[in-house]
Order: C-alpha cells, then sequence, then structure tokens
C-alpha cells in the first residue's frame, strides 16, 4: 500500500496523487502518515480508493469527496466531509464543527462525538454518529439523514426542510419547526438500513425521529415570533 | 365704513416632507397586510453617486490622445496573485451574479452570449451553474455562496474562476429569499429544495466564520481546483477598507466590492434601503487597503453597484477599481423594464422603469420569471446581441474619456483626473471639489 507521509511531501503532492486515481486503478489502497492536523486532506477525491489518515486532521478533510472511502484513525478538524457528493468518510474519534455541512450524497459516520452544526444545510448525504451531537445540528437541513446514537443539543433541526433525523438519546430542544414524527416501519427499515451501512450496532427501534413541521415552508406574518 | 371682510386667506394644504404621499401609502400597505414590502433592484433612493464627479481632461499640461487613431487599451486580467490559469478579459466589465431561479434560463443565455461576445466574463448566482450559461459563456465565474444550492466538484473543475460571496450591496449581513412562485421543479431539483415552498438562502456560510477560517476554506477550493482558478472573495459595501484588507488576508486573488446601488432578486425594501453604503464611498478606502499592503494591482478589485455608462466605468477605474461589474444595467440591456411591455406592468400596478417586484416571478419581459410562456418571451440570440452592443458601448465611452485624459490604456485612469460637484462626493472619492483644491478631510 502506498503511504505519504505529508510531513515530507505536501498537501499539494498528497490532494494531486489521491486526485489523480483513476477509475479503473489498481492502487485502490492508500495510507496518509502524519497528518498532524492539516487542513484539505485527501479533498475533491474522485475515484473507487480506500484512504487511511492514520492520525487526526484539520479543517475540511475529505471535502467535496466523490466515490472515495477516506477513514480517519484519530480526530478531525471542522466541515469534515463538507459537500460531500459520494463515497463514504469514517472518523473513528470526534468531529468539530460543521460535519457533514451541505453534503449532498455518500455517508459521512462519526465513531465519537460532533460538535455543533453537525449535518447543517445537508442536501442529501446520510451522517452517523454514534456519540452525542451539538447544538444547531441539522440547521436549515434540506434532504438525507441523521442518525445519532447518544444525545442532541439545542435546537435540532431549526429551520429544518425535508431531512430526517432519527435520535437515540434525549434531544436537549427542537429547533423552529422541527417536530417529533411517527416512527413507521418503512423508518424503522431505513435506519436499520443506515445502521447497517455505517458498521454500527444499534436497535433502531430505539430511536425517535424528528422532521419538519412544514409550518414555515410558507412566509406567514403570524410565525414571526418563530424566528 | 369698509365692506363685509370677504373670506379670511387660509394657508394652503402643504404636504409634509417627512410623511410624503409614498411614505403614507406604505404605512398603509404594512396596516394592511402585516408584512414588509420585499421587491428586487438596488437602492432607489438618491445618494452620493458617480455623477457628482467630472473629468478635468486634458489642457496645456496634460497631453490628450487621439480618439480612432492613438490606442487606448482596455484588456485587464483577473488572478494574477496565485492562480495558475488567470482571466483575461478584452474589457474592464464584468456581468455580476444572478441566479437561474431569479432569473429564466433564456436570460441566463443571453447574458453568457452577450459577455462572451464582448470579450467579458459572466458569472453563476445562488442557484448552481445551468448548461445554458456554461454552455454560452467562454469565461464564467461559479459563485461559492452560504446556501451552497447546487455547489458540486465537478462545476467547481468547469468554471473559470470562484467567487467566494460573503455580502453584497442590496443586503450587506443578509440571505436571500426565493418566492414559491419561482421554484419550479427544475429550479428545486438544483437546489434539493421541495417545489413550490419559499425559499430562504443563508445568510452566512455554513462551514466557516471569519477570516482565518476563510483563509482555510480558499485553501481547501484551491486544493480541489488545483490551484488554477482565480478566486475572488465578494463583499457588500459596508466597511470596504477592513474587509478588502481581511479579503487578501484570506487570501484572495481578486476582490468584488458592490455598492447599496447593487440590485438582488429579493430582499426586504428597508434592507436595501437602509444597509450598506454607495460604491463611490467604498472605492478609495478599498484602494487605500490594497495600497497598505502593497497589493494595489496584485490583488484586483472589481466594483459593482449603479454602474450605468462608460463615464461610470471610467470614474471607478480612475478611483483605482481594476474591473466594474454590471447587474441592473445588463437586465435592463437585455429587455427588463422596456416601455414595450408598458400596458403589462400597468396590470400589475406597476409601470416600465419601476417594475421591480422580480420575486413574484410575472415579469412582462420574461427575465426575472420561471414561468415558461413568460420566459419564451425573451430570445437569447437577439438579447445576448443587445448586451454586446451595450458592453460596447460602455468600454468605447470609457476610451473617449481615458483619451481625454491622455492615457493609453483606462488602468492609467487616476484620481487626478477627477474633481467632484458636491462636497460628499469630494469627501468619498477623495478628490478635490471642483475648482478648489479642498479634499474633506484633507486639511488645507
Amino acid at each position: 500500500m502506498p503511504i505519504i507521509d505529508l510531513s515530507e511531501n505536501g498537501l499539494r503532492h498528497l490532494n494531486e496523487t489521491l486526485q489523480s486515481q483513476a477509475q479503473g486503478t489498481n492502487q485502490q489502497d492508500w495510507e496518509i502518515i502524519n497528518p498532524r492536523g492539516s487542513h484539505a486532506i485527501a479533498v475533491g477525491l474522485d475515484a473507487p480508493i480506500q484512504v487511511t489518515v492514520s492520525g487526526s486532521t484539520g479543517y475540511y478533510c475529505g471535502g467535496m469527496n466523490k466515490q472515495a472511502s477516506i477513514t480517519v484513525k484519530g480526530s478531525v478538524g471542522p466541515g469534515v466531509a463538507e459537500n460531500m457528493m459520494s463515497g463514504m468518510v469514517v472518523v473513528e474519534g470526534d468531529a468539530s464543527q460543521y460535519a457533514g455541512a451541505t453534503g449532498r450524497g455518500g455517508m459521512l459516520v462519526v465513531r465519537g462525538n460532533a460538535a455543533s452544526r453537525c449535518g447543517i444545510s445537508m442536501k442529501g448525504i446520510d451522517i452517523v454518529v454514534e456519540g452525542n451531537i451539538g447544538h444547531m445540528s441539522a440547521f436549515m437541513a434540506q434532504r438525507g439523514n441523521l442518525v445519532v446514537l447518544g444525545d442532541a443539543g439545542e435546537a435540532l433541526g431549526d429551520s429544518l426542510y425535508e431531512a430526517r433525523l432519527y435520535v437515540r438519546g434525549s434531544v436537549k430542544s427542537l429547533g423552529a419547526d422541527c417536530i417529533e414524527k411517527e416512527m413507521r416501519p418503512e423508518h424503522l427499515a431505513q435506519l436499520a438500513e443506515l445502521l447497517e451501512r455505517a458498521g454500527t450496532d444499534a436497535d433502531p427501534a430505539m430511536f425517535r425521529r424528528y422532521g419538519s413541521a412544514r409550518q414555515l415552508y410558507h412566509f406567514n406574518v403570524d410565525n414571526a415570533s418563530a424566528y | 365704513m369698509t365692506d363685509k371682510p370677504s373670506k379670511p386667506p387660509r394657508t394652503v394644504p402643504v404636504q409634509s416632507a417627512t410623511f410624503t404621499p409614498a411614505v403614507n401609502a406604505e404605512i398603509r400597505r404594512a396596516a394592511a397586510t402585516g408584512i414588509y414590502d420585499i421587491r428586487g433592484g438596488g437602492t432607489k433612493r438618491s445618494v452620493p453617486h458617480f455623477d457628482d464627479l467630472l473629468f478635468l481632461g486634458a489642457s496645456i499640461s496634460r497631453y490628450p490622445l487621439e480618439g480612432y487613431r492613438e490606442k487606448c487599451a482596455t484588456n485587464v486580467t483577473l488572478g494574477t496573485r496565485f492562480a495558475k490559469t488567470p482571466i483575461e478579459l478584452d474589457i474592464p466589465i464584468t456581468i455580476a451574479g444572478m441566479s437561474f431561479g431569479a432569473l429564466s434560463g433564456q436570460a441566463k443565455e443571453a447574458l453568457g452570449r452577450g459577455a462572451t461576445a464582448a470579450g467579458t466574463s459572466t458569472t453563476t448566482g445562488d442557484g448552481g451553474m445551468t448548461e445554458e450559461e456554461r454552455g454560452h459563456s467562454r469565461l464564467l465565474v461559479y459563485q461559492y455562496l452560504p446556501s451552497r444550492y447546487g455547489m458540486n466538484p465537478d462545476d467547481l473543475r468547469r468554471c473559470d474562476a470562484i467567487e467566494v460571496v460573503v455580502g453584497q450591496g442590496a443586503k450587506p449581513g443578509g440571505g436571500g429569499m426565493l418566492l414559491g412562485q419561482k421554484i419550479s421543479d427544475r429550479v428545486a431539483g438544483m437546489r434539493d429544495l421541495p417545489a413550490g415552498i419559499d425559499q430562504r438562502s443563508a445568510c452566512r456560510h455554513p462551514d466557516w466564520t471569519g477570516p482565518d477560517d476563510l483563509e482555510i476554506k480558499i485553501l481547501e477550493l484551491r486544493e480541489i481546483t488545483g490551484w488554477e482558478k482565480p478566486i475572488y472573495v465578494k463583499v457588500g459595501g459596508a466597511r470596504p477598507y477592513f474587509d478588502t484588507a481581511l479579503a487578501v488576508k484570506s487570501g484572495a486573488d481578486v476582490v468584488v466590492l458592490d455598492g447599496m446601488q447593487g440590485g438582488t432578486a429579493a430582499t426586504q425594501d428597508v434592507f436595501i434601503e437602509h444597509v450598506g453604503i454607495p460604491i463611490l464611498g467604498c472605492i478609495r478606502p478599498a484602494v487605500q487597503a490594497l495600497q497598505d499592503l502593497g497589493m494595489h494591482r496584485k490583488v484586483q478589485l472589481i466594483v459593482s453597484g449603479g454602474i450605468r455608462n462608460g463615464a461610470d466605468v471610467a470614474k471607478a477605474l480612475a478611483l483605482g477599481a481594476d474591473a466594474v461589474s454590471i447587474g441592473t444595467a445588463a437586465l435592463i440591456a437585455i429587455g427588463d423594464n422596456d416601455p414595450r411591455w408598458e400596458d403589462e406592468y400597468q396590470k400589475l400596478g406597476t409601470t416600465a422603469g419601476a417594475y421591480d417586484d422580480w420575486h413574484e416571478g410575472m415579469d412582462p419581459a420574461g427575465i426575472t420569471t420561471q414561468d415558461p410562456k413568460l420566459a419564451k418571451r425573451l430570445d437569447p440570440i437577439m438579447a445576448g446581441r443587445q448586451l454586446a452592443n451595450y458592453l460596447k458601448v460602455l468600454t468605447l465611452e470609457a476610451q473617449t474619456i481615458a483619451r481625454a485624459c491622455g492615457k493609453s490604456h483606462v488602468h492609467n485612469l487616476e484620481p487626478e483626473d477627477l474633481c467632484a460637484l458636491t462636497i460628499e462626493a469630494a469627501a468619498m472619492a477623495r478628490v478635490p471639489l471642483a475648482g478648489t483644491d479642498w479634499i474633506p478631510g484633507k486639511g488645507f
């Protein structure tokens, strides 16, 4: 397996090498060592390769990822897998703010906790957080699924559109227009599929589902106090 | 004895200068509806502007250049600081960002056609990149906005420059709104939203806050695009010195500065009219920031907001900008608010020139609409030609003025070529009041 030492080769070399991998490359497994909290590691990838980052990263690790599977053996800074299109990003530690922000596809798994605004403005990504998530998570979330095994902070799902939120633990408070919804069989099935894909062992029946009340979809002056 | 006095004189009715008929009408409208007024466009009130400046022209101590004979170049290169592939424009006038959603596909195509024919760039908006505009724009700037609607790495790589939008002149600090009438299936699909809802665009970026984060965000965008694309940072006219300095600090190749005359597709009227400052007051502080950092002409400055003619272009360049950007004027050039649709404007309760309910999607000219029947009224080929013609006129006018000031390139225009008609303009543009050597704030 090729190993890229970020302390020796530099960020440009790293990303250029990974971005240039062709669709049918035989060199599918890559390891990045000495990330030392660097920003923008493994961004803009577009091939079905497996990348292991041995250590913690700074901002935007795996940003705009397509197809690639990226595993971070450590924790990540803000904006991990931001605007991801497809593929998979797994964080074995914790994630800072904005994890999975605006993601449009693929799956982000955080084995630890995620800080505030996890899944902000998500547009189709699936996010599974095995620990807790911070305040204002799924703010203005449009599409996709956010699964949380632990607790959610204040104002979960504020100004939510059509994203689905599944939380096993407590929710400190719900944001504007976010309500608890019935967990029907199709939701249990979907949740089971998400958990399986994330490699997460949990019973779907233990979760509650939250979504948009759709009361703010059309501006109404009587709702002004909701903002 | 005098005759019985006739009716004593009375004061004539006097309308209040504070509570004008328009003000009172708005109070009554607010009282009836309980909601603020939303509209498109930029500020409509009179603010100090380029009209308050004059060029001095050549005289005994300054040589003019011969019109039609001696060259006055207009080309501009944007993105020379870090980008491997800077943008080369034939003219110092670009087309500002306007979204598909706010505008019809035909309008976006027309803007691309016109800009390309004139040798300049056009810009996407808050709705992602459409094939119409990519296909018809030789140079396309891709906006990176808080909403991130339609954002994807493939479009990032097929654009010619990236514009990180922090704010715009019509509403510094405000997000966008696109009402349900304009959220067609196609628009909704591009934005990952249900069709027909009143859609709000975020006012803040979701994954960065402040200049330190912005620097890292720009690093990420450069890494994704191989350091090829020029990266612009667009700010609304508010604190131009500091915003320009911070954009430079964050790694911008180009700073785009939009004054309060710059238009929007839809925002509260109170926001448009009361937040932000005129472009005239923005340029010198921004140029000062670039000069203080040793980056003037290294980081290019594009200014916008109320550019209408070649004189405005020349004045903006003389104050230190590298290029200007037009939005409202471009829409007018392709047919917005054209008197030919007066009957229909009347039916909408307005008149040609005043129509600003762009958010309602009922534009008779077929520009600010998603209604296929209305949109079909705009012929993108003809409209593109009109825009190209207009851009040529702006350029010729700017060249005419530059030659009169003895300049062989429009970038050689300088503040020394200008004077001001009003004290306000003199203070904002930092040029002397006409006939004096007095620049307010500079002492004697």
